[in-house]
């Protein structure tokens, strides 16, 4: 058994589903297994499985014009890897993105290839002014998700939700 | 042939189906011939105006989706040409102007100068409808069968490396982007 939270993964997407995302693209990354697989699961989600996370971007951007709301599923890494089409897509075009990064290299990671990332990503979502909450307890993410939402869409600009260790890993 | 006489060709059957370009040339030059509400002009992040395209199709079955992309953008987002290929939207058709340089910041070649093909790139990723054309009438019919083919395609045309004498137009990419969006959801 993976030590991925099961439940708080089910907790997350329904969470996404509540909310009317209807699209999402994703890049595999452990954290990240049990959602994928919700969403290939699920007949009435469009899952786009990426390349690179970049891709993304465009995607949600065409999504959002489209009028289906859609949110990204990726690791800190991919964040990174997604920089410019956030600042030039998303940005310069007041595009909504719901940003669901899963935050490797915080407290507790085991790998060290996750760290220095872990390191860098609360700054440049600050660099980016790309409002951001950390989903670190259960009982948070409805509402957290929700409101990021919320705030994406008032705002018509992305937001990011950092999915922890302590929500989305069983093991200490 | 240029790729503003390929425009021109085909400008007819643009006018009520879903256009997203790239920056630079093809944006200004579609511009030339005629903004419509249901055209956008992605002017930055190269590499994504396929991926917006396929955000669209995917969105939008219903509607037939038209990206006009170039070979220094394409080249960008190789990948992307995997995942247009993995999702196969029918709806979509996927023109490269590919006119071996980057044009618009001096014209140094880009990788298909030297031989890089990507029709034959986009179809090993799986593209299932694939061709280069270099002439005029060539492209035009291309184009056509690529409508009425009802599957994805990746038609690489072939342009003479020269462009409009600036890439700045009248059109603000935000006034551009709430006019798409209206036109889409209407």
């Amino acid at each position: 058994m993976s030590p991925v939270s099961t439940t708080n993964s089910r907790a997350i997407y329904d969470a996404l589903k509540a909310s009317g995302i209807r699209l999402l693209s994703a890049l595999p990354e452990t954290w990240l297994v049990h959602l994928i697989r919700l969403a290939e699961d699920d007949p009435e989600m469009i899952l786009v499985r990426l390349a690179k996370e970049e891709e993304g971007v465009g995607l949600s951007a065409g999504a959002h014009l489209a009028g289906v709301k859609s949110a990204m599923l990726m690791q800190n890494h991919g964040f990174l890897a997604s920089i410019n089409g956030i600042v030039s897509c998303a940005q310069l075009y007041h595009i909504p993105l719901l940003m669901l990064i899963t935050y490797r290299g915080e407290f507790g990671e085991r790998d060290p290839w996750q760290t220095e990332g872990g390191g860098v990503t609360e700054d440049l979502l600050r660099a980016l002014r790309i409002p951001f909450s950390c989903l670190d307890r259960p009982d948070h993410v409805a509402r957290r998700i929700a409101k990021a939402q919320t705030l994406a869409l008032a705002a018509n600009k992305p937001v990011a939700l950092l999915l922890c260790r302590d929500l989305m890993w069983d093991e200490a | 042939m240029t790729r503003l006489d390929a425009l021109g060709a085909v400008y007819a059957r643009l006018e009520d189906r879903v256009v997203v370009t790239i920056m630079g040339a093809v944006a200004v030059e579609l511009q030339s011939l005629g903004h419509r509400p249901n055209f956008f002009y992605l002017q930055h992040a190269m590499g994504l105006a396929s991926s917006m395209g396929l955000g669209i199709a995917l969105s939008r079955p219903e509607r037939q989706v038209i990206v006009l992309d170039g070979d220094g953008s394409v080249l960008m987002n190789l990948g992307g040409l995997t995942t247009l290929a993995r999702c196969r939207p029918r709806n979509l058709v996927h023109v490269v102007f590919d006119n071996e340089s980057l044009l618009s910041v001096g014209g140094f070649p880009t990788a298909t100068a030297t031989g890089s093909d990507l029709a034959r790139i986009a179809a090993a990723a799986g593209v299932p409808r694939t061709s280069t054309v270099a002439t005029l009438d060539a492209f035009t019919r291309a184009f056509d069968e690529a409508l009425a083919a009802n599957d994805l395609t990746t038609l690489v045309a072939k342009v003479e490396a020269v462009g409009p004498s600036g890439y700045v137009t009248d059109l603000s990419l935000l006034e551009n982007r709430f006019q798409f969006q209206r036109a889409l959801r209407s």
